[in-house]
């Protein structure tokens, strides 16, 4: 156990790891206060730290950038709101579905994404995305093109659901806190070391004796499930079910979350979420083209933050 | 095929589109054995290589290892049945410190690369063999280093000490010496001497010297072809080699 406490990455610095626990208890007081808006924040920031999380074990970790992983997101936010449309609302079946879809349909894009790389991988993933997409605006009974109000939330027991902001806000931070603990465990284990090592130099691992696909291809539907974990979140704090979600605009924000914090740190993202929001939150009230200055902020990271967010955190202490 | 043999190529023949750069070749090592190819820049010493483990596909002729023919298998595959490379310019995993990389081969050697909860032992020390095999290629004072930051010599030391860290029955060592200097190089030639016996190997390099102090059989690898077959002696001394090849080389020495 003091073995794995080590190999997080983000133990190695007492530095990040105090600013982290400040960060989270700032995050459990936030909806005590009864300030709705404060508190469906801090859901939302958790709810996009999720998929930023679960893109960066395939961008970060196993060095493949994918355009497409909205796609996963989508499934999440249409598993809430189509189960939720036959009355199944009980997160306890809402969740384990979602994350069952997303596996059978990360396995059939991954087995095909993955054999390809580079530059064809960004546009493969893109591309099945894409295709789920308009399969989505095609769903005439469930919105088509404009979507549809979520028909109830997702509930834990009567009377306690994810229509309640603060019920929300603390079952996503928990829900984050285990996607973290779970991907942090899973890529220090031999499995991630097999993944990072395919990253570095997937020549020599083959050398070895070890095929990377096989590997690729599970985390890719490990990333997908938890991607959708997010979507689930994300239907219940707008209550409303939108083919947006799966549009490739959400792919790029998820992937600017993952530059912006650090790829590969699953704590980086996490803090690029975080960012991504707030900005968005301040910048969008501010002008209309925020979008613009978002780009700017990205520029500025990838010119002076050698490795992002986390950097910044990280950086004296090292 | 003769079952006192490692690996056998039986007729193996490769074409680039029209250019043939394997022809009609035939060679074998024996377990033990070192048996040396050389040949100027462009025999085709590489292609063949990579035809033996599987990074290229013969277009005739068969590969046999070990008693099996291997031909159909894939890199991993006859990585895992004990064909091991050193490649000509070191190949590392770049975030990975000298001892993960050892980690690294015996995870993939016993299959362990599934186990997705515990602690890898990549993070840990080394096993008494592994750190053996560091201090026998020279470099277990720099076992946690990272590998990005080792000079080219060690980078060559670690492409060693990887190899025998997959207990392979075959060593392919594709240039093992070049870029080395001097005392490095004798290091490395101490080295491969010292594997002598445990291991068939397969030595491909330029450095006559060498190759005619360790070989225990050479062959002579021109234009796809192999033109000699033999003892050290028996090379030396083979006016056709001669001409084709080691003229220049001898008489530089």
């Amino acid at each position: 156990m003091n073995n794995l406490v080590e190999n997080l990455p983000f133990m190695k610095s007492k530095r990040l790891a105090f600013s982290l626990v400040a960060i989270l208890i700032l995050a459990l007081m936030v909806p005590l206060f009864n300030q709705p808006y404060y508190t469906k924040l801090i859901a939302r920031v958790c709810v996009f730290a999720i998929a930023a999380v679960s893109l960066d074990l395939i961008v970060g970790f196993a060095g493949m950038v994918s355009l497409g992983h909205a796609a996963f997101f989508g499934i999440g936010v249409y598993c809430a709101g189509i189960l939720a449309q036959f009355g199944i609302t009980s997160i306890g079946l809402v969740v384990p579905i979602a994350l069952v879809v997303a596996l059978v349909i990360g396995g059939v894009i991954g087995s095909i994404s993955l054999r390809t790389s580079g530059l064809y991988f960004i546009f493969i993933t893109l591309a099945f995305s894409q295709m789920i997409f308009f399969v989505a605006q095609g769903l005439r009974m469930f919105g088509g093109d404009d979507g549809f109000r979520l028909p109830g939330p997702t509930i834990w027991f009567d009377g306690i659901s994810l229509s309640q902001p603060r019920v929300l806000a603390y079952t996503m931070i928990v829900t984050l806190l285990m996607v973290i603990f779970v991907t942090s465990r899973l890529m220090s284990s031999n499995f991630g070391q097999v993944i990072v090592a395919s990253r570095d130099n997937p020549r020599k691992i083959r050398s070895l004796g070890i095929r990377p696909y096989p590997y690729q291809l599970l985390l890719f539907m490990i990333s997908a499930s938890i991607c959708a974990l997010g979507g689930v979140g994300f239907a219940n704090l707008n209550e409303y079910v939108s083919p947006a979600s799966i549009s490739w605009v959400q792919s790029g924000e998820f992937l600017f979350m993952v530059i912006l914090g650090s790829a590969g740190t699953i704590i980086g993202p996490v803090l690029g979420a975080a960012a991504f929001v707030c900005l968005e939150q301040l910048l969008s009230s501010w002008t209309d083209y925020w979008m613009f200055y978002l780009g700017i902020i990205l520029m500025l990271r990838v010119i002076f933050l050698k490795s992002g967010l986390l950097g910044l955190l990280t950086r004296r202490s090292q | 095929m003769s079952s006192n043999l490692l690996l056998e190529i039986v007729d193996l023949i490769k074409t680039f589109g029209a250019i043939l750069v394997t022809n009609k070749v035939s060679l074998n090592v024996k377990p033990g054995e070192l048996h040396a190819l050389i040949g100027p820049n462009g025999a085709g010493k590489s292609t063949l290589i990579n035809q033996i483990t599987g990074e290229l596909d013969a277009n005739e002729g068969s590969i046999w290892f070990d008693g099996q023919m291997v031909n159909a298998m894939s890199i991993s595959h006859r990585a895992q049945i004990g064909i091991s490379r050193a490649y000509q310019v070191p190949q590392l995993f770049s975030s990975m410190t000298v001892s993960a990389h050892l980690n690294m081969a015996q995870i993939a050697k016993n299959h362990l690369g599934f186990q997705m909860w515990n602690p890898s032992v990549i993070h840990e020390g080394l096993s008494e063999s592994l750190e053996m095999i560091l201090s026998k290629v020279g470099l277990l004072h720099l076992a946690n280093h990272p590998s990005s930051e080792l000079a080219h010599g060690e980078k060559r030391q670690l492409e060693m000490a990887i190899c025998l860290s997959s207990s392979p029955k075959l060593l392919i060592l594709d240039e093992p010496l070049a870029g080395l200097g001097p005392s490095e190089s004798a290091q490395m030639i101490e080295l491969i001497r010292s594997l002598k016996g445990a291991y068939g190997i397969l030595l491909v390099e330029h450095d006559m010297e060498a190759v005619f102090s360790l070989a225990d059989r050479v062959s002579v690898l021109v234009n796809g072809e192999i033109i000699s077959s033999g003892s050290v002696e028996f090379i030396q001394n083979d006016e056709l080699v001669k001409a084709a090849y080691l003229g220049d080389e001898l008489e530089a020495h």
